[in-house]
């Protein structure tokens, strides 16, 4: 076999594909995003459900002492079952903002006036792009901030009793 | 008992691999033009170890013999006959060993059918397909192995996933199996064609028929993957552009490259170098899929296949068979000139394979791309629908022209004589198209272009029927058959897309909701136990109130028992127009049901016209010699 430039090249880019593969079977393959603990979140603007003027930056956030941030949905049943956690911790007189998540407008004030509305502020993320620069890949999850906007807290799906009692804890 | 039994046919067939390779390497220094009659034996008698290997598998399954570890990781006494059956291959161990059947069964048929062909060739492609066995059974016997034993022997098994317990996954994997592995065959023949020097037109001859029934096998295992989507996973849709989905896509794109390249190579007796190219790709693409699915490298509804230590084993495999067959194409292949005029069907057949490598390439990258970054720089994304929707979707638009012009021409250089019958059936297909779209509603120019270039080429493919039965010449029935498949696939599908109905909402038992004509009415609920999952059963009466037409639905939510699993059974009612679709799913703490109610345009269509596609190369494989 005379060698060529295009061969050696053929021959490169084959070895460095299963290079790859070999690299890639050591990894860790599930999706983990606690270690977003400890962590600043990114310069946000979230604008209001309504469409109206109203939008919260991380701005805003620093002026509370702590502030959970819940992704939601109408078409989220999880959503559903930890929304009286909210209404509680709400009445505990912790700011929730709630952003909701891929959702239409409608179905998300329905879904607030038959449950209630904890939330301080609900911003729209219809497409989902928001939420992914908090990091979060499913519904629901929520992320607790102090006023240095670092995450103190991260909860990956429905609030329960132990998260709610843990939140009041660390908001103390 | 049965793991002695299993492991000694193994070992049987593994000592009749390596005696094969040396009864083949010796007759290949004899100048007798036959070959010799020990060897047929010898692959004969391996096929049938192999085979009783497999079948010992599964009467280890149908008695429940839970000495096996794969029986009692996959099995349980409660599962009705045919799914612990099905057990045999719904795992990976159980797989492996069917894919082994199937290199062997390949081998020996292909030694026998072809017995005109050179000697020199066949042996060869004994010995390098003898050489992929051997690089299974090892893989099997020091990895992945069905037949290991247990003791104690466990009274009761643990059940096979009941996501998988369903007739289209029982035979989706055994079909996809025949398809990938199938073009094993042709890779070491290929791989025997560039040593032996025994190609052209020969060649494609020798091979036609296998590449053929693999890419019926692919389709239809892909067709049938889809159907069990659509139903088992509750969201309705058919197709995700999962990377495991693509990993089966892209032998399919290099398959059909190369069903189409053969055809060139067979009349034209050139594009040689080309056809070995796509044999050697589609094997190395199926094994590829093979390593991205079991090793665990990727995230998806199949990762109950997944193990990183064999995804060692196949990435070594991998490797020595790309590196052999570089090494062996880049020795031997010889430069070719081609001459095509640009008025002939090779030219055109030619462009088939521009698109087909375009689509592999696309899906090859949106697949590995991600896994390539993640490994690299640790950065995770995701890539999907709308990735593949924006790079494929317009392409499909000239493709669909081309497939219906192409067969117009005919070989080495044609009058163009149909340009008035092209442009009357585009008039005529834009015609149908601005019908639809004037009382059916509005849609994008892309959506407009899809419309007329699918309805042109379904249009153009009813002409090539008339035109069939005029000159009564059957060898062209199963491109058009393929063809008319492929447009009315595409149709349908944009059909689907652009008139399809969904909506999400919650509701209580005795509740109405009235929703874009419809009046969903949650009756009442009631629970059936079944012989191994207990259903919670939703009564739903759907009014159409346009033409207060009503209907029953009765959505399914299965509690199953072993393993512990909570499936979700959609109420299908399919007509000739449309399927409505209902599921139902229970809110944790809560009366409420969250239910998907969704009004699916034509959806029986897609599933006949992508049959149809499939149906095309059946029929080509039963033509006779004479007709095709």
């Amino acid at each position: 076999m005379k060698l060529s430039i295009s061969k050696i090249i053929i021959f490169c880019f084959v070895a460095f594909s299963l290079f790859v593969f070999w690299k890639g079977l050591k990894k860790d393959n599930n999706y983990d995003t606690t270690e977003l603990i400890g962590s600043k979140i990114s310069n946000f603007q979230l604008i209001g459900i309504n469409n109206d003027d109203r939008y919260i930056s991380q701005e805003d956030l620093k002026k509370n002492k702590f502030t959970l941030i819940n992704f939601f949905a109408s078409w989220c049943a999880p959503c559903r079952a930890e929304h009286k956690y909210l209404l509680n911790l709400s009445d505990k007189k912790i700011k929730i903002i709630g952003i909701n998540f891929k959702d239409k407008k409608n179905n998300a004030m329905n879904f607030l006036k038959e449950l209630g509305d904890p939330y301080d502020f609900v911003g729209k993320d219809s497409n989902g792009k928001i939420s992914i620069l908090f990091g979060v890949y499913g519904i629901p999850e929520s992320i607790l901030l102090n006023s240095d906007l670092i995450v103190i807290k991260k909860i990956v799906g429905p609030i329960d009793q132990i998260q709610y009692d843990e939140i009041l804890k660390l908001a103390q | 008992m049965l793991s002695n039994i299993g492991i000694g046919l193994i070992v049987l067939v593994l000592i009749l691999s390596f005696l094969t390779i040396y009864a083949a390497y010796l007759d290949l220094r004899t100048s007798s033009q036959y070959i010799k009659k020990r060897i047929y034996q010898l692959s004969l008698l391996q096929t049938t170890f192999t085979v009783l290997s497999f079948f010992t598998l599964i009467i280890g399954y149908i008695n429940s013999d839970f000495s096996l570890i794969n029986v009692y990781e996959n099995s349980h006494t409660a599962k009705p006959f045919f799914y612990k059956i099905a057990g045999a291959w719904g795992n990976h161990e159980g797989s492996l060993l069917l894919w082994v059947n199937i290199l062997v069964i390949f081998s020996y048929l292909f030694l026998v059918f072809n017995h005109k062909h050179n000697k020199r060739f066949r042996l060869y492609t004994l010995i390098f397909q003898n050489f992929l066995i051997l690089g299974f059974l090892f893989f099997l016997l020091l990895n992945s192995n069905p037949f290991n034993s247990i003791y104690p022997i466990p009274l009761e098994g643990l059940g096979l996933n009941p996501i998988l317990q369903d007739p289209a996954l029982a035979i989706h994997p055994p079909l996809l199996y025949v398809g990938f592995v199938g073009c094993s065959i042709y890779f070491s023949a290929a791989m025997a064609s560039l040593i032996s020097g025994y190609g052209g037109k020969l060649f494609a001859q020798s091979i036609k028929t296998w590449v053929k029934i693999s890419w019926c096998f692919q389709t239809l295992g892909i067709i049938v993957g889809s159907i069990w989507a659509y139903y088992e996973l509750g969201w309705g849709g058919f197709w995700f552009w999962d990377p495991v989905e693509n990993a089966s896509l892209l032998p399919w794109f290099a398959i059909t490259a190369l069903m189409h390249s053969l055809i060139v190579l067979e009349k034209r007796n050139t594009l040689y170098s080309w056809v070995i190219i796509l044999c050697l790709l589609t094997f190395i693409l199926s094994v590829t899929g093979t390593f991205l699915v079991r090793s665990g490298i990727l995230n998806s509804v199949h990762t109950f296949a997944s193990d990183p230590s064999r995804g060692i084993y196949i990435l070594v495999f991998l490797s020595l068979m790309i590196f052999s067959a570089l090494i062996i194409f880049f020795t031997k292949n010889k430069k070719e000139t081609f001459n095509f005029n640009l008025e002939s069907r090779e030219t055109f057949i030619l462009a088939n394979n521009w698109f087909m490598a375009f689509f592999l390439v696309t899906v090859l990258i949106g697949t590995l791309y991600p896994i390539f970054l993640d490994v690299l720089s640790g950065v995770k994304i995701s890539v999907g629908p709308p990735f593949y929707n924006i790079v494929i979707i317009p392409l499909v638009i000239p493709l669909m022209f081309l497939m219906s012009i192409g067969p117009q021409f005919s070989w080495i250089k044609s009058q163009n004589k149909f340009f008035y019958k092209t442009l009357f059936l585009m008039l005529g297909a834009i015609a149908i198209n601005l019908f639809i779209l004037y009382f059916f509603g509005k849609y994008s120019l892309l959506s407009n272009l899809i419309f007329t270039t699918a309805i042109f080429l379904i249009l153009h493919s009813c002409f090539d029927v008339k035109k069939l039965f005029i000159n009564k010449n059957k060898a062209e029935l199963p491109r058009i058959i393929s063809h008319l498949g492929f447009g009315l696939l595409i149709f349908f599908i944009g059909i689907n897309h652009q008139f399809s109905l969904e909506e999400d909402f919650n509701l209580k038992v005795g509740e109405i909701k009235k929703t874009n004509n419809y009046e969903i009415n949650f009756k009442n609920t009631e629970t059936k136990e079944s012989k191994n999952y207990t259903a919670v059963i939703g009564n739903f009466k759907l009014t159409n109130l346009k033409n207060n037409l009503v209907q029953y639905l009765d959505p399914e939510i299965r509690i199953y028992s072993n393993p512990e699993t909570l499936t979700y059974e959609a109420a299908i009612k399919t007509k000739i127009t449309s399927d409505l679709y209902l599921t139902m799913s229970n809110i944790s703490r809560s009366d409420y049901y969250n239910i998907k109610f969704q009004n699916k345009p034509f959806m029986v269509w897609i599933w006949i016209s992508a049959i149809m596609i499939a149906l095309g190369g059946f029929i080509q494989l039963t033509l006779k010699k004479n007709e095709a």
